[in-house]
C-alpha cells in the first residue's frame, strides 16, 4: 500500500487536472454563448475596450521595442560569428511577428488584465456584488464575462500588430542608428521577406491570447474564495493560469501553422 | 406566499440550517431574529435562490424557486444586502436604477434617474449624493442607497438583511416607517432580519426565531413577550445567562 500511494498522488493530481481543465472548459463555452445571446451591455463592452486595449498601449509599446532593439543587437552579434551579420531586418521581423509579438503581448496582457478582472470579479464576489447582479435580474456570465471576453478576442490581436510594428521599429532603430544598416534597404529586407501567413498567425495567436487572458481572469474570479485571502489567492491562479496556457497554447498554435 | 420546508443546508462540516419550516403569507411582514452567525443571510439566499439548499424545499407563490423562470421570479423580489452590496464602479443614482435601466423594466434615463432621486429622498438621503460613487458614502449611507436599490423597481417580495445596523436611531426610525409604509401602502411581502429590537416591534406582523438551524419559534408580534420560551425571552432581553450559550 505504501509503494502505491505516490501513484494515488499522482493519480489524484491527473483527475484534478482533467476536472479542473473541464470546469474552465465548460465556463469558457458558457462564456462564449452569452457573447452572441442577447441581452447585450454595450456599456461594459466599450468599457473593457478600453481597459484592456488603449490603456494596454504603452506597456506593449515599451516592452515591442526594448525586446525589437535586443533582438537586433543579439542577432548582430550572433550572426557576426559566421558573418551573416546582414540577416538582422529579416530575423527580427520574423522572430518579432512570428513569436515575440504575440508571446509578449499575450504575456503582458495577462500580467495587466488578467489580474485586473480576476480581482474586480472577485472582489464583487466577497462583497456579494455577483449576488446582488443576480437579484436585480442580471446575468453575471453575460455582465462581466461577455463583454470582457469578446473585448479581448477583438482588441489583443490588434495590439500584437501594434507591438509587432514597434518591434520591428525597434529593430529598424538600432540597425539604423547603431548597427550601420542604411534604412531604406533594411525597410525593404523586412517588407519582402515577411508573408501575409506570418502577420496572419500572428494576430490568430493574438486572438487566441487575448480569450484566454479574459476567460482566465473572469473564470478565477467567480470562483474566488470569502475574504481578502480570497481575492489574492484568485488574482495569482489566474494570472499563473493565464501565463502557462498562453505559452502552451503557443507552442501549439506554432506547431500547427510552421510544421509542414 | 413564501413557504421553507425542511430546509437544510451545509458548508463543508458546518450546518447551517438543519431543517427550517417557515411561512409567510403574502402581504405579510416577517422579522427574522436570531444570534450572530445562526444563518438568517443564508435562509434569504436560499428563497432567491442565490445558495441552494442540500435539503428540502422552498415555495414561492406554490412554485418551487429553483425551477422557476429566473427572470420572472426575480424580477418581483428586491433585496438589500447585509454589506449593501452596491456596485463601486457605478454612481449612486445608477445603483438605485440598476434594474430602470436595463433589461425588461428598462425605461429613459431620465425617468429612471429621477425615480432614482425620489427613491433616495424616501431613505432620506439629499439629491446631491446621486452622483457620487460609493465608495464616497459612509456606511450607513451606503446601506440607504442599497435600501433605496432594493425598493426602486417597487418589488412585491422584499428582504432586508439588517437594514437599521450602523445608522443613527432617527435613521433606523425613518427606515422602519419605510419599511413599515411598503408592507402597508403597496401591500408588499416583507422579510426583514434585525437584531434592534425596537425595529422589531416597528415592522414586525410576525416574527421568527432562527437558532441552531431550526426556527425556535414563531408568532405574531403581540406574543412576543409572553411567549413562555425560554430561547425568545433570553434573546429579546438580551441576557448573557440563559439556554443559549454566550460562546458560539
Ligand atoms: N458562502 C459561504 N461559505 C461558507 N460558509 C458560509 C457561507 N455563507 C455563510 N456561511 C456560514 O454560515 C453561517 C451562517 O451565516 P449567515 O451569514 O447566514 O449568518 P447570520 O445569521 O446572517 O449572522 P449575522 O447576524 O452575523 O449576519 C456562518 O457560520 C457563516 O460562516
Ligand atoms: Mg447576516
Amino acid at each position: 500500500m505504501r509503494l502505491l500511494s505516490p501513484l494515488a498522488h499522482i493519480g489524484r493530481a491527473v483527475l484534478g487536472l482533467l476536472a479542473a481543465t473541464g470546469r474552465v472548459t465548460l465556463f469558457a463555452i458558457d462564456g462564449v454563448s452569452h457573447i452572441v445571446r442577447p441581452p447585450f451591455y454595450g456599456r461594459e463592452f466599450l468599457a473593457a475596450l478600453l481597459n484592456i486595449g488603449w490603456l494596454s498601449l504603452p506597456v506593449v509599446g515599451l516592452t515591442a521595442f526594448f525586446t525589437g532593439g535586443a533582438l537586433a543587437l543579439q542577432i548582430y552579434a550572433g550572426g557576426a560569428r559566421f558573418s551573416a551579420e546582414a540577416v538582422v531586418p529579416q530575423i527580427v521581423a520574423i522572430g518579432m511577428v512570428r513569436e515575440l509579438g504575440p508571446v509578449l503581448v499575450g504575456l503582458m496582457i495577462a500580467a495587466r488584465v488578467t489580474s485586473s478582472i480576476a480581482a474586480e470579479i472577485a472582489t464583487m464576489k466577497v462583497t456579494e456584488q455577483i449576488d446582488a447582479l443576480v437579484t436585480l435580474s442580471t446575468h453575471p456570465m453575460k455582465y462581466l464575462t461577455a463583454p470582457r471576453v469578446l473585448a479581448a478576442l477583438l482588441v489583443v490581436p490588434v495590439l500584437v500588430g501594434v507591438g509587432d510594428i514597434i518591434g520591428i521599429y525597434g529593430g529598424f532603430i538600432v540597425g539604423t542608428q547603431q548597427l550601420g544598416f542604411n534604412s531604406a534597404t533594411y525597410l525593404k529586407n523586412t517588407a519582402d521577406f515577411l508573408e501575409i501567413a506570418d502577420i496572419a498567425s500572428s494576430l490568430i495567436k493574438g486572438c487566441a491570447f487575448g480569450g484566454i487572458a479574459a476567460i482566465m481572469g473572469c473564470y478565477f474570479g467567480m470562483q474566488s474564495g470569502r475574504g481578502a485571502q480570497g481575492v489574492g489567492q484568485a488574482t495569482k491562479a489566474s494570472v499563473q493560469a493565464a501565463a502557462v496556457l498562453i505559452l502552451a497554447a503557443n507552442f501549439i498554435l506554432t506547431s500547427v501553422f510552421f510544421t509542414t | 406566499m413564501i413557504e421553507l420546508e425542511n430546509v437544510h443546508k451545509s458548508f463543508g462540516a458546518k450546518k447551517v440550517l438543519q431543517g427550517v419550516d417557515l411561512s409567510i403569507a403574502k402581504g405579510e411582514s416577517m422579522v427574522i431574529i436570531g444570534g450572530s452567525g445562526t444563518g438568517k443571510s443564508v435562509t434569504l439566499k436560499s428563497v432567491l435562490g442565490l445558495v441552494t439548499p442540500d435539503q428540502g424545499r422552498i415555495l414561492v407563490d406554490g412554485q418551487d424557486v429553483l425551477q422557476a423562470d429566473r427572470d420572472a421570479f426575480l424580477a418581483r423580489f428586491g433585496m438589500l444586502f447585509q454589506g449593501a452590496a452596491l456596485f463601486d464602479s457605478l454612481t449612486v443614482w445608477q445603483n438605485v436604477a440598476f434594474r430602470l435601466l436595463r433589461g425588461s423594466l428598462k425605461r429613459p434615463k431620465e425617468e429612471a434617474r429621477s425615480i432614482a432621486i425620489e427613491k433616495l429622498r424616501r431613505v432620506g438621503m439629499k439629491a446631491e449624493v446621486a452622483d457620487l460613487f460609493p465608495s464616497e458614502l459612509s456606511g450607513g449611507m451606503q446601506k440607504r442607497v442599497g435600501l433605496a436599490r432594493a425598493i426602486a423597481a417597487d418589488p412585491e417580495i422584499i428582504f432586508f438583511d439588517e437594514p437599521t445596523t450602523g445608522l443613527d436611531p432617527i435613521m433606523s426610525g425613518v427606515i422602519n416607517d419605510l419599511i413599515r409604509e411598503i408592507v402597508v401602502e403597496m401591500g408588499a411581502t416583507a422579510m426583514t432580519i434585525t437584531h434592534d429590537m425596537s425595529s422589531v416591534r416597528a415592522i414586525a406582523d410576525k416574527v421568527a426565531m432562527l437558532h441552531d438551524g431550526v426556527i425556535q419559534w414563531t408568532g405574531p408580534i403581540a406574543k412576543l413577550d409572553d411567549s413562555g420560551d425560554p430561547y425568545l425571552d433570553q434573546f429579546i432581553h438580551g441576557r448573557a445567562e440563559g439556554p443559549i450559550e454566550a460562546i458560539r
